[in-house]
């Protein structure tokens, strides 16, 4: 365990962005944290969390696959992947760093998604300790401990200092470009924040809620369960939830005629939206309710089954603090709870 | 940088044949003359052209054509109807192979086979019986029902007759919807025309065609005593990535991309009706 003074936290950050990318939670303009470069004088934001989760580090909204020159009748493919450039992402809360080891199961299955990895190749993640978890917060659910955050490197504050402790080689390597700031310290002060966050989890409206249902019964009695009309109801379709989560990551593929040339994108998609599944020939999905069914059945049946049990959301609380009708996953698992 | 299965490659079309009045059949090879890729029958392709769209077909060619790759096309969206317009010599991109295929080497081998397909379905299952034909040794009798709405309609109906109808061991039944002046011969749907067929039960089955063809033939081919895990079809659903990461094609926890396209109808009898 590491720690260097608080007041010193802008000499952490320059000497992280001297030799790679820094980004970091600031507040926008707006009073909402964002994730953002930094640059001298760019103050780190204490707000629990960012509007819009971290998954955009290593799968951006838009991506350039290749681009294309038609001429007449011929096609050229061009591939226009560069490796990533080293950088830094400062700040991660615990929910959405687990976001990034079930965006892995995804993007590093094989066949590996060359732009991903590339991306979480040269990327480190530094996470820092929730000190103050909110009444959205429900990671305990998932079983992660917003008190001792995964990433490459944690981070925890307390009494005026910033600890640091590297979990892996990354982290040891990071924790090494900054060990000239860093004083050695034992973990007592680190211990005794985490037995208050923990005592703050515990009190946490959500943090109780009950996933034994989606264990407990097949994939087709939930399917064909009578909640899910109840449930959708009122939903818009809007897509919000799917752009704010964290471990969403349906996309898109799209072309772009620059007037000269051809430039194939990827891009976010919603399994929300009602073109998402159509095809000349029908549409597999075409009410709301099943669109709405697509989206929970993937975070708490689908991608468990296929994933060794483990469910596909980090409890990061966005979709209920932005869902315009006030739906969320929550709600999705506790009317199944209730028998 | 490591390979990226997005970046497609470029296929020129040495060959087109209208083989109804809304279906092509297109003849692919790399811009060096060769195959792009081998397969296993079923398998698919994510066939493109760069600004207009791109879009997962089966390859209807047999592995065993050791020189070209075939798609056989129906015009009925974006990138189809594109491809209806073009001619030969043009540049598209393809890439792949995608999905499980056909058990053609393991459950198929051995056994009678009998293929059931309507319209534009026959193109999937074109690469098994080719595929079969070509390893004739390799397989028991062959029962093929094919039907179409008209007799225009029917795909491959040359090499159904110059072909098949010729092969060892080999039945073929054909079907049209509706009487139609030059057809003498039968008339009526799929699901009948199986029933009254009577095919033997202990045929392994290979269906494709319309969902609601599907749908009928199996509870035919139920009545009859067919089993579930000895009936297999090939899915369809849209797809984006080919690769079971963009989320639109599955049905339940399992990626038609990948998982598929290739089910037999116990494995579907466990998922959610929703395809």
């Amino acid at each position: 365990m590491f720690r260097l003074p608080v007041s010193k936290i802008d000499d952490l950050f320059g000497t992280i962005a001297s030799s790679r990318t820094l980004y970091l939670p600031v507040d926008g303009n707006d009073g909402r944290a964002k994730y953002d470069k930094w640059s001298e004088g760019t103050k780190m934001s204490d707000k629990l969390n960012t509007v819009r989760s971290a998954k955009s580090f290593f799968f951006p909204q838009t991506t350039n696959i290749c681009d294309f020159n038609v001429n007449g009748a011929n096609v050229e493919v061009v591939d226009i992947r560069e490796e990533s450039e080293d950088f830094v992402v400062f700040g991660v809360r615990a929910c959405d760093a687990r976001s990034f080891t079930i965006l892995d199961k995804v993007f590093l299955a094989e066949p590996v998604d060359s732009y991903y990895a590339t991306r979480r190749e040269h990327g480190t993640v530094v996470t820092m300790a929730c000190s103050e978890p909110e009444e959205n917060c429900f990671c305990n659910v998932f079983g992660i401990d917003a008190a001792a955050p995964e990433g490459d490197a944690t981070c925890w504050i307390a009494d005026g200092y910033l600890y640091i402790t590297s979990n892996n080689e990354k982290g040891e390597k990071f924790v090494e470009s900054i060990s000239a700031l860093l004083e050695e310290t034992d973990d007592s002060a680190v211990k005794a924040q985490q037995e208050t966050i923990h005592g703050i989890v515990e009190k946490l409206p959500f943090g109780k809620v009950s996933t034994d249902h989606f264990r407990k019964n097949t994939l087709l009695e939930i399917f064909n369960s009578e909640k899910w009309e109840k449930l959708s109801e009122s939903c818009l379709g809007c897509g919000t939830c799917t752009f704010v989560c964290p471990t969403c990551q349906c996309y898109d593929i799209k072309d772009f005629d620059t007037g000269h040339g051809i430039k194939r994108y990827r891009t976010w998609d919603s399994c929300m939206y009602a073109d998402f599944t159509k095809m000349a020939h029908g549409n597999s999905r075409n009410a709301q309710m099943q669109r709405f069914r697509q989206r929970f059945m993937h975070k708490l049946v689908y991608f468990p089954d296929n994933n060794n049990g483990e469910f596909g959301c980090v409890g990061c609380g966005r979709c209920l603090s932005r869902c315009p009708i006030s739906m969320n996953i929550i709600k999705v698992i506790k009317e199944f709870g209730e028998e | 940088m490591q390979s990226e299965t997005l970046i497609p490659r470029v296929g020129v079309v040495t060959d087109i044949r209208q083989d109804t009045p809304d279906v092509k059949t297109f003849r692919v090879v790399g811009t060096d003359g060769k195959k792009l890729f081998e397969h296993i029958p079923g398998q698919c392709a994510m066939v493109s052209m760069p600004g207009i769209g791109e879009g997962m077909f089966s390859i209807t060619s047999s592995p065993t054509n050791r020189e070209f790759m075939e798609f056989s096309i129906k015009k009925c969206g974006c990138l189809t109807t594109w491809l209806h317009s073009i001619e030969v010599g043009q540049q598209i991109t393809v890439r792949g192979p995608y999905g499980n295929g056909f058990p053609v080497e393991s459950t198929f081998k051995g056994k009678d086979l009998l293929f059931i397909a309507g319209g534009i379905g026959l193109a999937p299952l074109r690469s098994v019986i080719n595929y079969v034909r070509d390893n004739r040794e390799n397989y028991g009798s062959v029962h093929i029902v094919y039907g179409s709405r008209s007799k225009d309609d029917l795909v491959d109906y040359q090499e159904i007759i110059d072909e098949w109808m010729n092969c060892p061991n080999t039945k073929v039944d054909l079907t049209i919807d509706r009487e139609q002046e030059g057809w003498d011969g039968h008339v009526g749907f799929i699901p009948n025309y199986v029933k009254e067929l009577q095919p033997d039960t202990s045929r392994t089955v290979v269906m494709c065609g319309p969902p609601i063809m599907i749908k009928f033939t199996l509870a035919g081919l139920k009545e009859l005593g067919f089993v579930d895990n000895n009936v297999f079809t090939t899915m369809e659903l849209r797809m984006k990535c080919a690769i079971g990461k963009c989320g639109r094609c599955n049905i339940g926890n399992k990626y038609v991309c990948k998982d598929g396209p290739v089910f037999s109808f116990d494995q579907l009898s466990e998922l959610p009706n929703e395809y």
